[in-house]
């Protein structure tokens, strides 16, 4: 009797510990599903990858564009954009640059997060090439252009929410990628 | 269908002579009281606990109304001058962060949780089930002796720096990058050690209430007989054992961010900020009906003793507070409208949230329906009761008015949402407390306590609290931020009265310790049911005090 209400005790507070360390999981796996989410969602101003076949041409509106830049502390670079706002055709493909400076005497490699506000933006606001893709390394005192290819979409217009939208801001933040220290 | 009367002719095993003769046998001093394993005594470590808390908490509070009585800055420098001397101004700037971050963690954790889980909880759910103690007596220990240390980790938080001056200044939020890039220094870390050891308390204390209600109730008490104290108590533990791994899990985060260079909430490394308040949230929206829960079913025994009448439909009750607890898990983002959701999740969130409205009013007119033909008697537990209820509405009506996407964007961080939360909280859980205190306070010493200091405590507290929060929605409405320590002198008035409020309800305090004393040392012994025909649940067929280890032979229920 008291052996088998034990092992029921034992049983019920198995699972319930098995609850709790799978909510500490879920916690854990919080930070890729997000990720996702915002990903496929174009949630959080997660801005959107096409191809270059991809891009519609003009569709007879202007949105306006700014450029945003933000630079980790740990990165010893000078980021900004080249123009800070333009005006561009809704649906048409557009260049917009930035440059980089390495303010520092050894090469580092930096990479950068970007997003879009308003939020609601995201899903329309597709890349055909962004220096953010990849990983940029910069020598000592060495100064690059970067560009970004970048079209609105059109579907922007249908969007109940998102049509008012008169101007997109286009933030980047670089922030160093973690490098082996080579034998320093 | 509620009457789980186990009826005491029937039923005196406990103090009867065919009870086992060690049945009351106690250990010594120190065996007893630092190796408990008994629920009662664990109980009464926790109430205790919760009564020290509650005192630096709302010593705190105290502090922080004193410096709000006028506008300016007029003791904050000395405060940061007496604890570190040669602070400069920003430093007490910072001291006010400290203070409001302390109040807001110790209140949460470190009072209301352990007083209505830990406390009441402990004493009363194996006394309601018929159980001879809990299910894992030595994890009860833990559960409590894990308090003591993470409470000392948060208040030596204040001695260590923590980014603008000694101690955390996180707000109990702890949002990052305040909380990460924004306070260097080793007062935040410690701060978070304390919640993940206070978490796991709570997380063992919710494992040994789940397996206790689900596995050692006495013989015929079916769930749907089961009082609604042990159903709240149930819903709380599960609302903990789902919630509070997901903050372990997001402070664990902050802190690696802090010490071990991840950028889990850094958008310089690619994360991102609003992800911990979604994290945050996710735990802190359950935590608030944590808080709440036990309150509901502490009330409801109260309302129902002292009205003479069975709960108005007990079944409503019991799955309205499992309703709320579903619901609470898929409204947390109405905490942060502000952060940029585009309209359909604001939406959605208003919606939902407002939804929490229906099994609330469920409660609130259940209770009164109770009340409703009883024949009712004002002694201190109901006047608590009653205060709760009204209390607890103030606090749901703003509740609703805050849920809206839009109306939020306006009161986000004002003083609106400091009197909401006190009303529901402050006015609200602390209410049921004192209802609970009272009501269980003959069952718990064996003493009456006196009813004429009760019903000063009552009063004086009551109006204390309306003088103090219910100013702050019309400051709130005029834009007066939260967590700001000075003001512009248009709020001069109502900040003026707030902190008048602070000290009725201080006076009401006086009256509740020195009841406290008196009736432990003076008050007249307490019979088995001081409370009469109304108070039908199993802890009332027990002595006063109840025997140190009781229901040898289980109660039988029909």
């Amino acid at each position: 009797m008291a052996a088998s209400m034990a092992r029921r005790n034992g049983r019920t507070a198995a699972i319930a510990a098995f609850v709790a360390v799978a909510m500490v999981g879920l916690a854990f796996a919080s930070v890729p599903l997000y990720r996702i989410f915002c990903q496929v969602t174009g949630f959080a101003g997660t801005t959107q990858r096409a191809e270059d076949g991809a891009v519609p041409g003009p569709v007879g509106r202007m949105i306006s564009v700014r450029f945003d830049a933000n630079t980790s502390r740990a990165l010893p670079w000078r980021f900004e954009p080249v123009d800070t706002h333009r005006n561009v055709a809704v649906g048409a493909r557009n260049i917009a640059l930035y440059t980089a400076r390495n303010l520092s005497d050894r090469p580092v490699t930096g990479t950068a997060t970007f997003n879009v506000t308003p939020a609601q933006a995201g899903q329309y606001f597709s890349k055909i090439q962004c220096f953010c893709f990849t990983e940029q390394t910069l020598a000592p005192g060495e100064e690059v252009r970067m560009p970004v290819i970048f079209f609105v979409d059109p579907a922007i217009m249908d969007d109940p929410d998102a049509r008012d939208i008169s101007e997109i801001t286009l933030s980047y933040t670089f922030y160093p990628v973690d490098q082996p220290e080579a034998g320093s | 269908m509620t009457d789980t009367t186990a009826n005491a002719v029937h039923f005196e095993a406990s103090h009867g002579e065919h009870a086992h003769h060690d049945a009351d046998h106690m250990p010594g001093f120190f065996a007893r009281w630092f190796m408990s394993t008994n629920h009662k005594d664990i109980g009464t470590l926790y109430l205790i606990f919760a009564i020290i808390a509650g005192i630096i908490g709302g010593g705190i509070s105290g502090l922080m109304r004193w410096e709000l009585a006028e506008p300016g800055i007029q003791h904050l420098e000395a405060w940061a001058q007496f604890m570190n001397p040669g602070a400069t101004y920003d430093e007490a700037l910072h001291l006010w962060n400290v203070l409001i971050t302390a109040h807001g963690l110790i209140m949460v954790f470190f009072m209301v949780m352990p007083a209505m889980i830990g406390g009441f909880g402990n004493w009363f759910v194996p006394l309601m089930i018929g159980a001879p103690d809990m299910a894992f007596p030595r994890m009860n220990n833990i559960s409590f002796w894990l308090l003591p240390p993470a409470f000392i980790l948060l208040l030596s938080s204040a001695f260590f720096p923590g980014g603008n001056g000694p101690g955390a200044g996180i707000g109990w939020t702890a949002y990052a990058p305040l909380s990460t890039s924004g306070s260097s220094g080793p007062a935040v870390d410690l701060a978070i050690f304390s919640l993940h050891i206070a978490g796991a308390s709570s997380i063992l204390g919710a494992v040994n209430f789940i397996t206790t209600i689900f596995n050692m109730r006495a013989p015929g008490m079916t769930l749907h007989k089961m009082p609604l104290f042990a159903w709240s108590v149930l819903v709380t533990a599960f609302l903990l054992l789902l919630s509070l791994p997901v903050l372990a899990g997001a402070i664990t985060m902050l802190l690696t961010d802090r010490n071990f260079g991840t950028h889990f909430f850094d958008a310089a490394g690619g994360g991102d900020p609003v992800l911990y308040q979604h994290l945050f949230w996710f735990f802190g929206h359950p935590e608030v009906y944590i808080m709440i829960l036990p309150g509901f079913g502490m009330v409801s025994h109260v309302v129902a003793t002292f009205s003479r009448k069975p709960i108005f439909g007990y079944l409503g009750m019991a799955y309205a507070m499992v309703a709320i607890g579903v619901i609470g898990f898929v409204v947390w983002a109405h905490h942060m409208f502000t952060v940029g959701m585009d309209v359909n999740t604001k939406m959605y969130f208003t919606a939902a949230t407002m939804v929490i409205a229906v099994p609330t009013g469920i409660k609130i007119f259940s209770w009164i329906a109770t009340m409703w033909g009883g024949s009712l008697t004002f002694q201190t537990p109901m006047l608590w009761a009653l205060g709760f209820i009204f209390m607890f509405t103030v606090g749901g009506v703003t509740g609703v008015v805050l849920a809206n996407g839009g109306v939020d964007t306006y009161m986000h961080d004002t003083y609106y949402v400091v009197a909401h939360f006190h009303y529901v909280l402050s006015l609200g859980a602390v209410f049921s407390l004192f209802a609970g205190f009272y009501y269980w306070f003959a069952k718990m010493s064996g003493r009456m306590y006196n009813e004429m200091l009760g019903q000063l405590h009552f009063w004086i507290f009551f109006i204390g609290v309306n003088v103090l929060f219910f100013p702050m929605h019309f400051l709130g409405l005029q834009g007066m931020q939260r967590r700001v320590p000075d003001y512009t002198d248009a709020f001069a008035d109502y900040n003026w009265l707030a902190s008048w409020g602070y000290a009725i309800m201080g006076i009401g305090m006086i009256f509740f310790f020195i009841n406290l004393i008196w009736s432990l040392f003076a008050g007249r012994k307490a019979p088995d049911n001081p409370w009469g025909e109304g108070a039908t649940t199993l802890e009332w067929t027990l002595s006063s005090p109840p025997p140190f280890h009781q229901f040898e032979t289980l109660p039988r229920i029909d």
